[in-house]
């Protein structure tokens, strides 16, 4: 794990922190709970918190479950906090999304039968400011999402 | 560590009692349970206990989606109590209290 900190435009401090890890299922709570803490300096409400844990939540089970498809594979979670605003990127090198505006549709899936509801882009977008998706087949995906604390 | 989930048959009624935390990794093994469940036991009726859950996400919802819809094929009916603050906001924009019935807490999902 890195720790960087670095001017934004308005001059205060842009504090960031990267860790990568194994795509594990038992690892969502663990980056749900790691940007929760890193968030705090920020000094959320505790709803905004919950917002940003079911966020990177569905970010990193996409990866293990889609990006990774249950395999092997490391997921990169940065989180980066400046001028209240939060910005997490979830990062794999996965199988990638060929159609990204499908994928985040409500309610898509790519697992009907199974007990996926579809509703993971969806989330992203309803509790973040900003979710942005970033996907090439066979080189994996990057979502990048933003929300603006005590605002 | 506790089990994830609780299982607990009353009648036709089967009561789920939810981990703390309701994700992915989680959620591993109910769809597993419950249709050994609901094999073995008529069951017309599911009730979702939410009180020792602190967090739930879309991975969650597919879950209690899939049960819903299994009850709904049968007939029968789905109910949940107990949600906080997380857990309600989750289930409000996924538009779960259209399709299952909230109570209060215990006594009043069980007098129904």
């Amino acid at each position: 794990m890195e720790h960087t900190e670095k001017e934004t435009d308005q001059g205060t401090r842009l504090e960031s922190m990267t860790l990568t890890m194994d795509s594990l299922s038992q690892n969502e709570e663990f980056s749900r709970v790691v940007v929760a803490v890193f968030a705090s300096r920020l000094n959320p409400t505790l709803e905004e918190l919950d917002d940003i844990k079911t966020a990177v939540s569905e970010a990193v089970t996409n990866a293990v479950v889609h990006g990774y498809q249950g395999g092997e594979g490391r997921i990169e979670l940065t989180a980066a906090a400046g001028d209240g605003i939060l910005t997490v990127q979830v990062k794999d090198t996965g199988i990638g999304i060929a159609d990204v505006g499908q994928a985040m549709e409500p309610m898509f899936t790519t697992a009907p039968e199974g007990e996926r509801s579809g509703m993971g882009f969806s989330f992203m977008e309803a509790f973040m400011d900003e979710v942005i998706v970033e996907s090439t087949p066979g080189m994996g995906t990057t979502v990048t999402m933003r929300k603006k604390i005590g605002g | 560590m506790e089990a994830s989930f609780i299982y607990e048959a009353k009648g036709q009624t089967l009561i789920i009692r939810l981990p703390k935390e309701l994700d992915h990794h989680n959620c591993r093994n109910l769809r597993y349970e419950t249709d050994l469940l609901m094999a073995e036991n008529y069951i017309n009726r599911i009730i979702f206990d939410f009180s020792r859950t602190k967090f739930m996400d879309s991975s969650g919802v597919g879950i209690l989606l899939n049960r819903y819809k299994q009850m709904k094929a049968g007939g029968g009916r789905t109910a949940y109590f107990g949600a906080g603050p997380q857990v309600q906001r989750v289930l409000k924009i996924a538009g779960i209290p259209a399709l299952m019935e909230q109570y209060e807490n215990a006594e009043a999902a069980f007098c129904e």
